[in-house]
């Protein structure tokens, strides 16, 4: 993939026959006077993973938000591509056209249904068990056959190492088994977009390594992904590319190996540094 | 006292609580219980209007006396045109009565179930309304128990009010044994005796729905 110019936002179109996966103009989003986004712009090829770093409170999380449609950006719009796997065309929500309330809503609903989010604190539903967590889903909203949908919770609670765990409540696994059921949650309702928000940042030390490896692994079966994480390591071995946001805009993107080696910007360089010392 | 009085009284007084407290106090607070919830959905809604009718509906069963309540709707509709038998007068006011109190309760559980529970619940696809039944409901049914349990044993105590409405519950036959044989400590001490011991069932009964909707909860 061909780096963008540092600093600037990557030139509309990149070029793919079938187009990105994800496209992102202009997001902007204010919580009363506190503008978070300042004019986001984002391209994710399919099958490629964008990480977003950057310190608290540069709006990364709100980025990944409105993604999912947990927030209703001001302006700015998100085009997610036609699915190569079901048919679904290409959808584009202009968040800078009014619409009437009842129409956003059930824009943002659409937008939602492209993508499913992995979330920092997990936030499996405590009443349900493993298994009940992953079909809720496929079941109660993509009205899918129950049989089916327990067949497919089932292979990919195995593939996460939690076959043995279908019958258990949240509460009796640790953070790290947690997080993996709230991975495949987001696998079983098969989205085109993967979102995870600072998936690890939760967890113990001694459990971040079984998350992340599960993370690589869908990475490299070619999920398109876009996570937000503090975890540079990580960022370096699994991201194509690195977007580095402060202030509610960004600040530098480019390939990860460039951006957390050699960045070009100096709050970039600092925020790297600072990371890397602590760890 | 009359120990012959309390054994010959108490098959008549327990017929009174079997086929009027009891059916009085399930019907009153199932349907109070369906009046809350929906009091309660409105409470938290973003509309202005809903919102408003709920607080006011919450704030006038609270800031008036039931007996008042009861009075209004059995002796002060007919003059308006409304004639309702002790029995449905009963009902209504109880249960309007359990749906201002429940209200509030069940408007507090749910807003105990962190936000994260509604945001998965959207991330998966589910509207508003399900993710409410679903997922949000399930979490704050365990915690309006012990609170709902407390109304629920007011409410037993409270239909003894029914009497002054001529229901024939438990009270209202105490009252016309006493009234008959003139022994009013013993069969006011008998009436009291049977309330508690229903009371002293139905908190075992809360502990045991407590425990089971325990299991998902790490202790």
């Amino acid at each position: 993939m061909s780096p963008t110019k540092s600093g600037s936002p990557a030139g509309p179109g990149v070029g793919a026959a079938a187009g990105p996966a994800l496209e992102v103009r202009g997001l902007a989003k204010s919580f009363g006077t506190n503008q978070v986004l300042r004019g986001i712009d984002l391209t994710v090829p399919r099958g490629k993973v964008v990480a977003l770093i950057g310190p608290s409170g540069s709006g990364k999380t709100t980025v990944l938000r409105s993604l999912n449609g947990l927030e209703t950006p001001d302006a700015g719009s998100v085009t997610v591509g036609a699915s190569d796997v079901s048919g679904l065309p290409a959808l584009a929500v202009d968040f800078s056209s009014p619409a009437p309330k009842k129409a956003r809503a059930r824009q943002v609903a659409e937008l939602r249904d492209r993508s499913a989010m992995v979330f920092q604190h997990y936030n499996l539903f405590p009443h349900m068990t493993v298994l009940q967590n992953v079909i809720e889903g496929p079941v109660q909203v993509q009205k899918r056959p129950r049989a089916e949908a327990v067949a497919e919770a089932e292979s990919l609670l195995a593939r996460v190492g939690l076959a043995d765990k279908r019958d258990a409540y949240p509460f009796e696994l640790s953070g790290g088994q947690q997080q993996r059921v709230g991975i495949v949650r987001a696998l079983a309702l098969k989205p085109q977009l993967l979102l995870f928000d600072e998936p690890t940042s939760a967890l113990d030390p001694e459990l971040v390594d079984d998350v992340l490896a599960v993370i690589k692994e869908l990475a490299d079966e070619g999920w398109t992904m876009v996570i937000v994480t503090h975890e540079l390591a990580f960022a370096r071995q699994t991201a194509d590319e690195v977007v580095f946001m402060a202030g509610g805009v960004v600040v530098e993107r480019g390939p990860a190996a460039q951006v957390l080696r050699n960045p070009k910007e100096e709050r970039t360089q600092a925020f790297v540094r600072r990371l890397l010392h602590e760890n | 006292m009359d120990f012959n009085l309390f054994w010959s009284s108490l098959g008549p007084m327990l017929l009174g609580a079997v086929k009027g407290t009891i059916p009085l106090t399930l019907a009153s607070f199932v349907l109070g219980l369906l009046i809350a919830l929906v009091i309660a959905v409105m409470r938290i809604s973003s509309n202005k209007v809903a919102n408003g009718v709920g607080r006011v509906y919450v704030s006038i069963i609270r800031g008036t006396p039931l007996l008042v309540q009861l009075f209004v709707i059995f002796y002060g509709l007919p003059t308006i045109g409304v004639k309702l038998d002790p029995w449905p007068s009963a009902i209504i006011a109880f249960s309007l009565n359990v749906g201002g109190y429940a209200a509030e309760i069940i408007r507090a559980a749910i807003l105990s179930v962190p936000r994260g529970q509604w945001e998965a619940g959207h991330m998966i696809g589910m509207s508003r309304n399900q993710t409410l039944l679903r997922i949000i409901l399930p979490q704050a049914a365990r915690v309006s128990v012990p609170p709902l349990s407390n109304t629920f044993i007011s409410l037993v105590k409270d239909t003894s009010l029914a009497s002054l409405i001529l229901v024939t519950e438990m009270f209202r036959v105490a009252q016309q044994v006493a009234a008959f044989s003139q022994e009013f400590m013993l069969l006011y001490l008998e009436a009291a005796l049977i309330y508690w011991v229903i009371c002293l069932i139905l908190s075992t009964a809360q502990t045991r729905v407590e425990k089971r909707l325990d299991r998902y909860v790490a202790h």
